[in-house]
């Protein structure tokens, strides 16, 4: 028993700080949240106790998802997270194709790649919100200016300022920050590749094409999957860049989490709490799979 | 490999009480403040002015306090960042957490509704005796402050007006419109604006959605006359109603005419265009002046002020105020703060430096500027009506809802009749 206590006490000990602060800061807030967004607390008065909150169980829920505006943030969030996934993925794998091979200058290029990651959305958010002005011709500055100058004025648009797809807009230069990083996961997967491999399928007589589609494409796809989790769950809380870029009461430009900032200023915690945990649950969705599947493969 | 047994135990020990120790000190902070309660040597006041003319007014409104109580230490709580939107955040939380500052600013008017219906700040009117202010004060002013029972919450230390247009005399010559030109009502002015539109000038500079809000109220304010307006808020004037639907059909064509990259604008940058000449017209509130003075640009000759076409005679109205919070650690040294507040050295002072005006009608105004004087005058004569956009006419709730409305309807994902039902929406809850 004692002999017990000596094997698993000291370990236990040493977790405990963690333990209690992950159980309080994050399981206890994610339980008060939930516990708010099921009562009616709509009102600064109803949150200090000077009026009763009512239990009202879903009905915070049910409003949200069949309003027409919380609707148009959540298309917002689908159109911008596939948009932001597709395109890191895709500009990631090049970059990393590209450096895969001996180049001179690899690590030049890799850190000119990665640095833009960085810089904080907030600052690159400045920037971008001028690159992407909305003003065409005579008054356009920015990539619209850029455009004309390359006399490619037919590609001058509104940029984020379009109600339907403006959202697509900000992924951009999400886009540019994070390639990078999906850039170095990558290079880090063909690196893991020995050569070995490569060697073998070429005396079988694969195709260039061949290799990569049956032996290389194969050894890639826990990174790429590591790197769609990782992007994917940052796309569902996008809210700093799309804040500096534009700013919260745009229709145009609104996802959930800016939804929840802006009920929350307006004393609404309830719907607040309610727009969080729709978010948790998303992103949830998201991630639990991918741990369960990497829990499994560890155990094997 | 028993000493190192033990030593993990040690460490993991030491682990825990620094972590426990932590959150005592911690806690040892925020009591602090309480220990001296009911004590008059200090007060925390809590602002956004952190920057620019807002500061320059809050230093001058400190000296005239150290001057009046000077056993009184001031302390500056004030938090910079968005507009003020980072520090209403942070009071959110301290009133939340019961731990109020002693006393902060805030928009006076109905955006105070929140925190009285909270039962977070005190009602001030017997300071208002105590001070000799309800005489000083415009009495449509202690109307528009006072809420249905006659109480009031809080002590305005300046004014501003929100109904004003600026425009640049040499981009109308230009253009051939008269600059010397009053506009008796929208339809007048309208037709300018299609003129200089025309022309291919950008005719009205606006910016993001809060001054659309702040363009949309001075419409209704113009359409609808200062009655009508007012009953708005307390539910005597229909939303649905076709005066309405007219005021909100100029509030589109209006908007027709503005520049396309206003989302991404905030007041400064479309007041610029102004100032650049890229726009002819803005309509903003009257912190704008500093912007003008601030590059050398002569009034009347540079730019031009006058209330929005269809609002002369009205003055719409919003103040900055400070409140008393319940529970505040040093009552006495609020009061003491907000006696200066309210006093005529006081507004003078803090007003002189801001830019804006002062509350009370006893000032001299020969003290102040050209544009200053102006207001002052206006002030004194006028209808006083609440500013939406700035707190003063509706609830933070209401006004938030509006503007998701505001920006839906320009962006283009509303037409005007969903608008109008979507405004009517936001006032009924």
């Amino acid at each position: 028993m004692l002999n017990k206590l000596r094997r698993v006490g000291p370990p236990l000990l040493m977790l405990a700080p963690s333990l209690i602060l992950l159980g309080v800061f994050v399981y206890g807030l994610i339980a008060a949240n939930f516990t708010t967004s099921l009562t009616d607390n709509h009102t600064a008065a109803q949150a200090t106790g000077q009026k009763p909150a009512v239990l009202v169980w879903f009905t915070n829920y049910i409003d949200l998802l069949a309003s027409e505006d919380f609707q148009h943030s959540l298309m917002n969030l689908v159109l911008y997270t596939v948009v932001f996934l597709v395109g890191t993925m895709i500009m990631g794998f090049l970059w990393a194709w590209m450096l895969e091979k001996p180049v001179k200058g690899e690590g030049l290029f890799r850190s000119v790649y990665l640095f833009p990651m960085a810089v904080s959305f907030v600052a690159s958010g400045v920037v971008w919100r001028w690159l992407l002005n909305s003003n065409q011709d005579e008054q356009a500055s920015g990539l619209n200016r850029l455009f004309q100058i390359v006399g490619l004025d037919a590609l001058q648009n509104n940029w984020w300022n379009n109600v339907t797809f403006g959202i697509i807009a900000i992924a951009i230069p999400a886009i540019w920050q994070l390639s990078g990083y999906v850039m170095a996961l990558f290079l880090a997967g063909f690196r893991g590749i020995p050569e070995e491999l490569r060697e073998a399928a070429r005396m079988d007589g694969a195709s260039e094409w061949k290799l990569y589609r049956h032996v290389l494409f194969p050894q890639l796809s826990p990174v790429a999957l590591s790197a769609l989790i990782i992007i994917g769950h940052m796309s569902l809380k996008a809210f700093d860049l799309i804040m500096s870029i534009s700013k919260p009461a745009n229709y145009q430009t609104k996802v959930p989490a800016v939804d929840m900032f802006v009920f929350k200023s307006s004393f609404d915690y309830a719907n607040a709490a309610a727009v969080g945990s729709i978010l948790l649950i998303i992103v949830a969705i998201v991630i639990v799979p991918y741990l369960i599947r990497t829990n499994r493969e560890e155990k094997r | 490999m028993r000493v190192n047994q033990r030593m993990t135990a040690t460490v993991a020990t030491a682990a825990v009480l620094g972590l426990t120790l932590a959150a005592c000190g911690g806690s040892g902070d925020g009591g602090d403040g309480g220990s001296a309660s009911g004590s008059a040597d200090q007060v925390e006041v809590f602002t956004w002015w952190a920057a620019g003319s807002e500061k320059a007014g809050l230093d001058a409104l400190v000296g005239v306090f150290n001057e009046q109580h000077p056993d009184i230490e001031f302390v500056n709580g004030a938090v910079a960042g968005g507009a003020g939107s980072a520090a209403k955040d942070l009071l959110q939380t301290r009133l939340q957490a019961q731990d109020p500052p002693d006393t902060f600013q805030a928009h006076a008017g109905a955006e105070l509704q929140d925190y009285i219906d909270a039962a977070q700040i005190e009602d001030v009117s017997d300071l208002y005796d105590e001070f000799g202010l309800t005489d000083v004060f415009p009495a449509d002013l202690v109307d528009r402050l006072s809420t249905e029972d006659g109480a009031i919450y809080s002590i305005p230390s300046n004014i501003h007006r929100a109904n004003v247009v600026w425009a640049n005399p040499t981009v109308l010559e230009d253009n051939g419109v008269d600059p010397e030109a009053t506009y008796d009502d929208l339809d007048a002015w309208m037709a300018d604006l299609d003129k200089l539109d025309k022309a291919g000038v950008t005719a009205l500079s606006v910016g993001t959605t809060w001054t659309q809000v702040n363009l949309l109220e001075t419409v209704l304010l113009a359409d609808l006359g200062p009655e009508a307006y007012s009953g708005l808020w307390d539910g005597s004037t229909d939303w649905e109603g076709p005066e309405v639907k007219a005021a909100l059909e100029d509030f589109e064509t209006l908007m027709s005419y503005t520049n396309d990259d206003r989302d991404g604008l905030d007041w400064p940058e479309a007041t610029q265009m102004v100032i650049d000449g890229s726009a002819a017209f803005n309509v903003m509130g009257d912190w704008a002046v500093a912007a003008f003075e601030e590059q050398d640009k002569v009034l009347g000759t540079d730019f031009t002020a006058a209330p929005v076409p269809g609002t002369d005679g009205v003055f719409d109205f919003l103040a900055d105020s400070f409140t008393l919070p319940v529970g505040a650690p040093h009552p006495d040294g609020a009061k003491a703060w907000l006696e200066t507040v309210g006093s005529l050295d006081g507004q003078v002072a803090f007003n002189k430096a801001k830019g804006s005006i002062p509350a009370r009608t006893d000032a001299d105004p020969a003290d102040f500027s050209e544009y200053q004087q102006t207001a002052i005058d206006s002030f004194a004569n006028d209808t006083i009506v609440s500013s939406l956009a700035h707190g003063a006419a509706a609830p933070v709730a209401t006004l938030n809802a509006i503007s998701d409305a505001t920006s839906k309807f320009t962006t283009g994902a509303s037409d005007l009749a969903g608008y109008q039902s979507e405004l009517a929406a936001a006032t009924q809850s």
